[in-house]
This record gives structure tokens, C-alpha cells and sequence, in this order.
């Protein structure tokens, strides 16, 4: 089991003048939660849906557990299961009628079908409503049907696209459990996902991409301590002395220089003793504080740790070839 | 194993039509509507008596029929894309045409449905078939035909257009004028010189010269042979570009 289950060589895709993704490098090892983290337009999608044969790279090679996703195809669908950003569920039949449809085109014999269907319809709790029209399905409901209907083939190699955007916080748990749960029974997940405390809970390894290449990659210990650990946040009592209290916090040792908005500064504290060291420094200068905290770096400044600019959202993509901040 | 996931795929769509009560009502009652509107308000301007429009029109109908039925399997494979349910059916190691091909067997069903209750209803209001049981069922069978390479160019329509909105309005334009300006309702005799040309060349009205002479005897080989060869077209042109544009389309 030498072969990674999933890996990609320099994966390069473009639409139209946009380049999506620029020679991207993935190694995933058989049986982990990989987690894809980046912000929208970063090419995460781009790279699952390459992975999943649904769209061809310009540039690169891909395989899923040996198999070239261009030279065959076939062969990648019959080890994968694909959960995409919008619940791909059929609405207007039952949830039942879903997972037996899709039985039933990976040539499941209809008792085998209505058989899988039932053993997951009860994994995913979905029983009781199973002959209910997805339409009537609530958000949650319609993501754990749409993560049953990925496995209905029992994949080798999952890959789960934003899965839990848009949830709210009591779905969210529940979809991360069964997802451990199925990584712990040998599946392979790849995970795409805008936030850092998903990929941080879920995957044993994390990448970061940015404008479709690799910027990080690390466990999430590691890239923690690349993001900066923690912020600290200082507004001093007169905003006159905002300039003197960015310059006594920029001299802590290791931390970038602070950043300034509307008399709060936030500053990356890799250390938790730096913390006191700042407060000292700060006291030193004779500078007044009204608010000193810590908090968990949030993805835009792991992001602005990591890559050096901040995380733009993909309305502002055109904007966003060859801005280097 | 193509077969099978065709049929699969076919049944999920039925399933749809069944559960959903204004597509049962459009594709039994709609045709309806413009059989007893056309014979009832026009007949007897047209014809000089609804029975007579009656025997004329209802060929015809049964093609307009098809044309505005199968706008059904255009709006049904666009709404898939839509939904992102192509993506799940498109990363199975699905035979690839199996998608497409069970929209249109299911579609085919429901136009062969439409055409039953549109003649049944003929009957009972004093339709009757001249050209013998062979014609009957031989225009059945052209319907059905007919049915396929409709559905196929639909199918390239609902794949190739983005929104269900621009689907809906390309065939209400591609069919509407297309099944007005041909013999379906009217001969040609009356209209002027360019449209005449027009009719004449229009598939639309081959289809209906071949259903009439099916239905109510009178020379058929030649219409028939060259509807059938017109639908064989369509469906190998449409069905290969529908196919490798669902392929593709990202």
C-alpha cells in the first residue's frame, strides 16, 4: 500500500483567461481525512471535480488509488463516492426512491438495492421520513442524504465538497461524526472546506491553496503555528496612541508588524508568553489600554500569515490575477 | 447493462411525472384543449363542418402534439443540471448515453400516453380511421418514432441552453412556428407563394401528410420513408451532440 490513494503531478486548469489551478501537487495516504482549505476561488472545487472525472485538467496528471482519472475513467467512478457543494438529490421522489436509483445504476439487483438503501436510510437517520419527498427535507437532512447517496457504492475514496456550507451548528456535528466514523472504517476523504476549525477538527493533514497552488501543508499543529497560534488584541485608551503602541508591538520578537483598524490592533502571537511580553512593552511606552485580548486566529489572518495577502472572496476575482498584496 | 440503466434511469423520470400532478394534468389534458378548441372554433370556418375538420386535423395534432410534449424531456434534463443531480449520475460508472436514453424512453411513454387519449377522445366525438388496422397501428408507431427524434432534439436543447427559462422559450419558438407554418392545421393551398415553399419543405408537414395517409388512407410510402428518414436523422445528429455535450458540459 505504497501507492497514495490519491495524487495529483503539477494539475493545472484554466477557464476561459481565468487559471484555476497552477500545477497543483496532492498526495493523499490511504485512509486519512485530507483536508483541501482555501479560500472561494481558490480551486478546490476545480481540483474534486477533476478527481472526480467530471471535469479534464489542461496540464498535469491525476490518480485515484492508481487509476488515471483521464485514461480511465470508468475505473475511478467504480472506487469513488462524490458529495458536492449542493445536495445532489433528487426532490421530487423519496429518499428511498434516491438511494435506490442510485443502487440501481451502480448494478445493485433491486433486492440488493432496496437493501442498501434500507441500511443506510437507518445510519444516516433517515428511516422514519424514508418515503418523504426530499423536497420536504430539511437543509441537514438533505446533506446527510446526499452524503447516504455517495455511498451507496461503498467507496474506497471519498470526496466531500464543502459538505457542511451552509448548515447550521447542531448538522454541522452531526455530518463531521459520520465522517470520522467512515474515515475510521478505512475510507480515504478528501475534504474541501473554507473553514479552519472544520479541516482543524476533522483531517490528520491539511493543505492550503490559494489561487489553485499550494501555499501550506502541514498537520494542523503545524500549520497552527504557521498561521501566528494566536491574536492578540490591544486598542489603546487614546487613539492618538495607536502609531506608538503598533511600534512598542512590533518589536516583539517573531510577530509580524501589527495591523491597524479603527484604533484596534491585531498582532500574531505565536508564543503565549509573548503575550505578557507585549503587555510589558506596552506599560513601558506608557500606553493606556481599554481592551487587551487573545483569540484564535480567524482564516483570513491564517491566511494573511500564511500567504502574505488576505483571503478575497471570488466576487472579486478578476481583480485578483497578479494582485500581489 | 446500458439497457438496464436506461430503464432505471426511465422509471425515476416516470416517477416524476406521477408524482407531480400538473405534469399529468399538461400531458392529458393540454393536448385536449387544442384538439376541441381547433375542431370546435376553427372547424367549421376552415372545413366547412367539425366533422369534416376533425378527420383532417387530428394527424396533424398528434404531431404538433409530439412537438410541444417533448419540450417536457428539454425543461427535465436542464432542470438536472440544475440541481447538480448530473454531477452524482455523471461520477457513477454509469454507461454514459443512460441518463439521456431514460429521459427519453420515459418521455416516449407519456407521448405515446398523450396520443392514446387525444384519439380516444376523437373517436368518441366521431373520428374514424380509413386507411384499415395496419394503418392505425402503423400510425402509432409513427408517433412513437416520431416521439424519439423529437425527444432527442429536445434533449440537445435542455443540455445545450443553460437556464429552463431560455429552454422554454427556444421551443415554444422552434416548435410553434414550425408546427403553424406546415400542413398540420391548414393546407397549404390558401397561403401565399413563400410560405407554400416553406410548408412544403417543412419536416413538419411530411410528418403530417404521412400520419394522414396513414390514418385516413391514400399513398403513404413516400411520406412515410422520408419522415422516417428525417426522424432517423435528427435522432443520430441530436443524439450524438446530446451526448457528447453531456459529456463535456462542465
Amino acid at each position: 500500500m505504497d501507492e497514495p490513494a490519491i495524487r495529483t503531478e503539477k494539475l493545472g486548469k484554466s477557464f476561459a483567461a481565468r487559471r484555476v489551478l497552477t500545477g497543483l501537487d496532492l498526495e493523499v495516504p490511504a485512509g486519512a481525512i485530507f483536508g483541501l482549505l482555501g479560500p472561494n476561488g481558490a480551486g478546490k472545487t476545480t481540483a474534486v471535480r477533476i478527481l472526480a472525472t467530471l471535469l479534464r485538467p489542461d496540464a498535469g496528471r491525476a490518480f485515484v488509488l492508481g487509476n488515471d482519472v483521464v485514461a480511465q475513467p470508468q475505473r475511478v467512478r467504480s472506487v469513488i463516492g462524490l458529495t458536492g457543494q449542493y445536495a445532489a438529490v433528487d426532490d421530487l421522489i423519496s429518499a428511498r426512491e434516491n438511494l435506490y436509483l442510485i443502487g440501481r445504476l451502480l448494478g445493485l439487483r433491486p433486492r440488493a438495492a432496496r437493501a442498501r438503501s434500507a441500511v443506510l436510510l437507518a445510519a444516516f437517520g433517515l428511516s422514519d421520513t424514508a418515503r418523504t419527498k426530499v423536497k420536504d427535507y430539511s437543509g441537514g437532512m438533505r446533506r446527510r442524504l446526499d452524503l447516504a447517496a455517495s455511498l451507496v457504492g461503498q467507496p474506497a475514496v471519498l470526496f466531500l465538497d464543502e459538505p457542511t456550507t451552509g448548515l447550521d451548528l447542531a448538522s454541522r456535528n452531526q455530518l463531521w461524526d459520520m465522517i470520522r466514523d467512515l474515515a475510521a472504517s478505512g475510507t480515504t476523504v478528501l475534504l474541501t472546506t473554507q473553514y479552519l476549525d472544520e479541516a482543524d477538527r476533522l483531517a490528520s493533514q491539511i493543505m492550503v491553496i490559494d489561487r489553485g497552488r499550494t501555499v501550506a501543508h502541514g498537520t494542523p499543529s503545524e500549520l497552527k503555528s504557521l498561521a501566528g497560534g494566536q491574536v492578540l488584541e490591544v486598542r489603546p485608551l487614546r487613539a492618538a496612541d495607536v502609531p506608538a503602541a503598533a511600534a512598542a508591538l512590533a518589536g516583539l520578537v517573531g510577530a509580524p508588524r501589527p495591523e491597524a483598524e479603527d484604533g484596534l490592533l491585531a498582532v500574531h502571537v505565536p508564543d503565549e508568553e509573548m503575550v505578557t511580553a507585549a503587555a510589558r512593552r506596552l506599560a513601558a511606552a506608557g500606553i493606556g489600554v481599554s481592551h487587551l485580548a487573545v483569540r484564535l486566529p480567524s482564516l483570513d489572518e491564517a491566511f494573511l500569515a500564511i500567504t502574505g495577502h488576505r483571503a478575497q472572496p471570488e466576487a472579486a476575482a478578476p481583480a485578483l490575477n497578479g494582485v500581489a498584496r | 447493462m446500458m439497457v438496464m440503466q436506461t430503464g432505471v434511469m426511465a422509471r425515476r423520470n416516470l416517477l416524476h411525472v406521477l408524482s407531480d400532478p400538473q405534469q399529468m394534468i399538461g400531458m392529458s389534458v393540454q393536448p385536449l384543449m387544442f384538439l376541441l378548441l381547433f375542431v370546435y372554433v376553427f372547424g367549421g370556418a376552415i372545413a366547412g363542418s367539425t366533422s369534416g375538420y376533425l378527420q383532417y386535423v387530428l394527424p396533424g395534432l398528434l404531431v404538433q402534439g409530439i412537438g410541444f410534449g417533448t419540450t417536457q424531456t428539454a425543461l427535465g434534463l436542464n432542470a438536472d443540471f440544475q440541481r447538480g443531480l448530473i454531477d452524482r449520475f455523471r461520477s457513477l460508472p454509469t454507461a454514459r448515453p443512460a441518463v439521456v436514453a431514460g429521459r427519453v424512453t420515459a418521455d416516449l411513454i407519456r407521448t405515446a400516453w398523450s396520443s392514446l387519449i387525444i384519439v380516444g377522445v376523437a373517436v368518441a366525438l366521431g373520428f374514424r380511421f380509413h386507411g384499415g388496422p395496419a394503418g392505425a397501428f402503423g400510425a402509432f408507431g409513427f408517433v412513437l418514432a416520431l416521439g424519439v427524434g423529437m425527444c432527442w432534439l429536445m434533449a440537445f436543447l435542455g443540455v445545450a441552453l443553460r437556464s429552463p427559462e431560455s429552454v422554454q422559450a427556444t421551443g415554444f419558438m422552434l416548435i410553434m412556428p414550425l408546427t403553424f407554418a406546415s400542413s398540420v392545421l391548414v393546407p397549404a393551398a390558401s397561403m401565399p407563394g413563400w410560405l407554400q415553399a416553406f410548408v412544403k419543405v417543412n419536416p413538419i408537414s411530411i410528418f403530417a401528410t404521412a400520419m394522414r395517409g396513414l390514418m385516413l388512407g391514400g399513398a403513404v410510402a413516400t411520406p412515410v420513408l422520408q419522415g422516417l428518414a428525417w426522424i432517423a436523422g435528427m435522432s443520430l445528429v441530436f443524439g450524438a451532440l446530446t451526448v457528447s455535450l453531456y459529456r463535456r458540459r462542465a
